[in-house]
């Protein structure tokens, strides 16, 4: 057999590699540079390397040749690996823009007077000695762990093939597990979350072999267009599929944590840094969904009518359990948690509501177009809320029981408001980008028919008002008990100030004028199978 | 008509105070507030005097705004929408006026927010409101509809009585649970358009659009539950009494006079406009909650003890009129509703204005502490008088008129709908002098002094609303000139006939059934 060397498509996946580059580049700067000037260098690199790879992106946008009688845009590249397709770009561009996001939040270091929120020695056990000593130090491996993250963010939306998928799933998931347990503060807290993190994150990939397998066995093939080829065929044992396909979505709908699977949810977004959950938050949100989107659309889009009901099942008790569970919530992450968890119910029912092109009227919303519209306004308003997060604090650290908050909107006023404004958002108050979003799942969802599920989404909007404005009646109209200790804000640097009012503005622009973005996401057009 | 978009200009005005304001301080802040809120109203008698009374969408204003989506900024007034705003222009500089010390004083020891606070968020409520009432695309309407709470609840949370902030959530709760089932219906109005060809939330695109009968039906349904909890109607009013009897004086004026129009202009607008065959369809059911909330509003009205809450629950009796005179299709009960909405605006304003003067100088609510106030001010009992005689319908004032046009509509639509309408009055009559009773007369209380009367500034804010109440009363052509031909319009697309007289109708299918003997 001979071997014959694979051709890349260099024009179009270089964001991908300068992601990559730069993140080896963050290991030998470790490596090489005297401590004191890895934290600039490190930041730089990655600033630098996102940027860079971001500009890239919209010029790999801009010049996509246009296929399929025009419905989608792009080429499959990496010999069947990786597809740089409409979607694909826009999905890489968010990624970007939360990534941006999340490193000038792990830069801050005016909060905990002159050093990060990251811890000095990881490895360092909580009270001992060798964590006093390291407590001046910082930790800039974050800055290739994050980059690598990145990297695998962008690779997973992408993948053409399910080995791919897996791979870029590893990658973007290890430093995670990492990342997770790196807080100066509460470091028990912060490692256990890694911990759990960790173990269940495994867990699920396993599952994720293993429904590869099962549908490699099926379709004779990891390629997605392959395995449309098998289903439309309908050759095989379908029962192998069904399964294969059952165990894959358990690996997906774990990354975006829908119900069942979402029990990791609030422990790692509470015992991880804030600056670490709010990349996170976004970043894994947005790939995981290009991702499940890529592979039900494109390798098991012929077999809709099997996965839309186990859908359907998933979206409501994602939306209901997540909302409902946030009312009783006394923890300011652990809220924004549960948020995040009805917010993936609602992004499950903008992909339920996939319709074939020739169902739709001239310019009617598409799901694909709906769901990374939602994922744009969900990523401003969650970074941003977290961002606000890190800032509120007392003398032990951030301050996130609720108690803390009580009146914070009369003593800061600015970022109360602007905290309020994030939670509207996600609530979906008309104004905000979240209402535009919401409205575009489902009425996607409402199309294709299934309105049990908008209902259900509409109730469990209701219970999720309740727990966000009960939040805004809490820090404008409440006062505090008369000796209790209140949380207020410390005043950061430009880093995190900046994020904030580039979540505010997003979340503003996009409530106000949400058009351009959505015709962009309608012109990515449809994935190429 | 014009290039020049003064509707526009009419709902950015206040906006542009709105934010302003807050960089204001004290009594420039308010000076400022009064100022762009009277700005606001030459602006909205400008817009009437170009407005031509022969009916239809005036002075339009279409910019494509989300092509995605089909949405529009489209705006126009109409002879409804006209009312509509000349009314809220006028109520905002007066509320704004009667409130000037309202944020000064702690009440029931809780600290009020800050008087800047209060006039930016009157002025974004009314620039919000403006645009509902202005708004010719479903979705536009939807937006500010909705953002119109926010608002509000800055409004409730934080001005007004103890036990404020629990009354802004389940205000706002009710409020957004309402919107979002009519979120169903806007979303399926889309589907349905979509499917139809182009989407397009266009009143006019949707108003033609043959949309099937059931579906239609549903659709209705979910318009009709977030209007009758804008209204508010039975059973979906418990926030009423709840929210008038914590906010300010002001705040209640703005939600009982202004935001819940929006529930039966919406009625008129969306829910006869696009769904006329469910409006039918759903008319016995609608009337039956209109009588049980004028009868069930005006007993437990005068139940109350608290008489900020009891002026909030005569408001559901009156709705339950409103929406009877829309419901019974004919074009005594439309205009006598449009005519409805205005009056009750001017009544209940100035009931709510005066009664609040009376609640700040006592420091209580509770009608069973107040009482012998007549003697030493006499000008307060006075006002009180009148605002009160306005309400319960009193001939010579104007919400005589629109009561008397629903009451003969009713009793044209069916003998017994009439009758128990009219006890509506009665009741009316039980509740205002009732409360005037025994708030105002009786031996004259140690605390009640005769400095107490009302000062120029608080007469000044309620003369404008007792002129028109007095005016209008008199002389109603104004309005019904501006109401006639909308609801004209309204019938003929609604597919109701009865030009002439509704009174040959009975008499036409009589003939027809004696044909059949």
């Amino acid at each position: 057999m001979e071997f014959t060397e694979p051709a890349l498509e260099y024009a179009e996946i270089w964001p991908l590699i300068v992601v990559f580059g730069v993140a080896c580049l963050g290991i030998l700067a470790e490596a090489f540079l005297p401590r004191g000037r890895r934290h600039v260098v490190q930041v730089a690199l990655a600033a630098v390397g996102l940027l860079v790879a971001l500009v890239g992106t919209v010029l790999v946008g801009t010049n996509l040749d246009t296929v399929a009688d025009g419905e989608a845009r792009g080429l499959i590249g990496g010999a069947g690996s990786v597809v740089v397709d409409g979607p694909t770009v826009f999905i890489w561009a968010l990624v970007l823009v939360a990534s941006l996001m999340g490193v000038a939040l792990f830069a801050e270091r005016r909060l905990e007077a002159g050093v990060s929120a990251f811890s000095g020695q990881a490895a360092a056990l909580p009270g001992s000695d060798a964590e006093r000593k390291a407590q001046g130090l910082d930790h800039t491996e974050v800055y290739p762990l994050l980059m690598f993250a990145v990297g695998g963010m962008l690779l997973f939306p992408a993948s053409g093939d399910l080995l791919t998928m897996f791979v870029a799933l590893e990658v973007l998931s290890l430093p995670l597990y990492l990342l997770s347990g790196l807080a100066r503060r509460r470091r028990l807290l912060s490692q256990e979350a890694a911990l759990k993190y960790f173990l269940l994150g495994a867990f699920s990939s396993g599952f994720f072999l293993y429904g590869m397998a099962l549908v490699y066995g099926y379709a004779g093939s990891m390629d997605l267009g392959a395995i449309d080829a098998a289903v439309r065929n309908d050759s095989a044992n379908s029962v192998m599929l069904r399964i294969g396909l059952g165990l894959l979505l358990v690996g997906l709908l774990f990354k975006v944590g829908a119900v069942p699977f979402q029990a990791w949810t609030p422990d790692v977004y509470q015992g991880a840094p804030t600056a670490v959950t709010a990349f996170m938050s976004a970043g894994t949100k947005i790939a995981a969904f290009g991702a499940l989107l890529r592979l039900l659309y494109v390798g098991f889009g012929a077999d809709r009518w099997s996965w839309q009901p186990v859908m359907w099942v998933i979206a409501i008790l994602t939306m209901l359990i997540g909302a409902v569970l946030a009312v009783v919530q006394t923890d300011v992450k652990r809220m924004l948690a549960y948020s995040a968890v009805a917010h993936t119910g609602f992004l499950l029912t903008g992909v339920l509501g996939v319709q074939a092109s020739g169902e739709l009227a001239e310019g009617q919303v598409t799901s694909l177009q709906a769901v990374m519209f939602y994922l744009a306004t969900y990523s401003f308003a969650t970074i941003g809320a977290f961002a606000i997060v890190s800032l509120v604090r007392d003398s032990s650290g951030e301050a996130t029981a609720f108690d803390r908050w009580a009146g914070l909107g009369k003593r800061s006023p600015l970022v109360a408001g602007a905290f309020a404004f994030f939670l509207l958002s996600m609530a979906g108050i008309p104004l905000t980008a979240g209402f535009v979003g919401k409205w575009a799942v489902f009425t996607v969802a409402m199309s294709a028919g299934a309105w049990p599920v908008v209902v259900v989404a509409i109730a469990s909007s209701i219970f999720a008002v309740y727990f966000y404005v009960r939040h805004i009646r809490l820090m404008f109209f409440d006062v505090p008990e008369a000796d209790a200790e209140v949380a207020s804000v410390t005043a950061p640097s430009l880093l995190t100030s900046g994020t904030i009012a580039v979540g505010v503005l997003g979340t503003l622009v996009l409530g106000l004028v949400p058009g351009p973005l959505l015709q962009l996401a309608a012109d990515a057009g449809q994935f190429i199978r | 008509m014009n290039d020049f978009p003064v509707l526009s200009v009419l709902v950015a005005l206040p906006l542009v105070g709105a934010l302003v304001v807050p960089f204001l301080k004290g009594a420039v802040a308010k000076q400022a507030g009064i100022g762009f809120s009277v700005a606001t109203l030459v602006l909205a008698v400008v817009v009437a005097a170009q407005y031509e009374l022969d009916g239809g969408m005036q002075l339009t204003e279409t910019y494509n705004w989300i092509p995605a989506f089909g949405v529009h900024f489209a705006l126009g007034v109409d002879g409804l929408g006209l009312l509509m705003v000349l009314l809220t222009a006028l109520l905002v500089p007066v509320v704004l006026l009667a409130s000037w010390r309202e944020t000064e004083t702690a009440v029931d020891g809780n600290e009020q927010g800050s008087p800047t606070a209060f006039v930016a968020w009157t002025l974004a409520l009314e620039s919000l409101s403006l645009a509902v009432f202005l708004a010719t695309d479903v979705f536009l309407f939807y937006l500010v509809f909705e953002a119109t709470l926010i608002p509000a609840y800055f409004l409730i949370g934080g001005f007004g009585r103890a036990g404020r902030s629990a009354a802004a959530i389940k205000f706002l709760m009710f409020q957004l649970a309402g919107g979002l089932i009519l979120l169903i219906g806007v979303i399926g109005l889309y589907v349905v358009s979509a499917q139809a060809g182009t989407p397009s939330y266009l009143l006019s695109d949707l108003m033609a659009l043959d949309i099937d009968t059931e579906a239609g039906r549903w659709l209705f349904a979910t318009f009709f539950i977030a209007f009758a909890i804008k209204a508010p109607l039975f059973p979906v009013h418990t926030w009423l009494a709840d929210t008038t009897g914590k906010a300010t004086p002001g705040t209640s004026v703005l939600l009982v006079c202004v935001l819940d129009k929006i529930g039966t202009f919406g009625m008129l607008r969306f829910c006869l406009g696009i769904f006329p065959e469910a409006s039918q369809w759903a008319t016995p059911l609608v009337i039956v909650l209109a009588l049980v909330s004028i009868v069930y509003g005006a007993f437990v009205a005068i139940g109350q003890d608290d008489v900020m809450r009891l002026i909030g629950l005569t408001s559901l009796s009156h709705f339950g009129f409103i929406v009877l005179g829309i419901f019974v299709f004919s074009t005594q009960g439309g205009t006598g509703s449009i005519l409805y909405m205005v009056n009750h605006g001017l009544g209940t304003a100035a009931l709510f204005l005066v009664a609040g003067y009376l609640v700040s100088r006592r420091g209580t609510a509770s009608i069973r502490e107040l009482g012998g106030q007549e003697k030493v001010t006499p000008v307060l009992a006075g006002l009180l008088l009148v605002a009160g005689l306005a309400t319960l319908g009193l001939p010579g004032l104007s919400p005589f008129i629109s009561e008397f046009l629903v009451i003969i509509a009713a009793f044209q639509y069916a003998w017994y709908v009439g009758a128990v309408a009219v006890t509506g009055i009665v009741l009316a009559a039980i509740y205002v002098l009732w409360m005037y009773q025994r708030t105002m007369t009786g031996p004259t209380a140690d605390v009640v002094t005769r400095d107490q009367d009302l000062g120029v500034r608080e007469i000044a804010a309620v003369a404008p609303l007792v002129a028109a109440l007095v005016f209008f009363g008199f002389y109603p052509i104004p309005l019904m000139d501006a109401a006639n031909p909308y609801v004209g319009d309204l019938l003929s697309h609604v597919g109701v006939t009865d030009d002439p007289p509704e009174v040959t109708a009975p008499a036409a299918a009589e003939t027809a059934e004696e044909g059949e003997y």
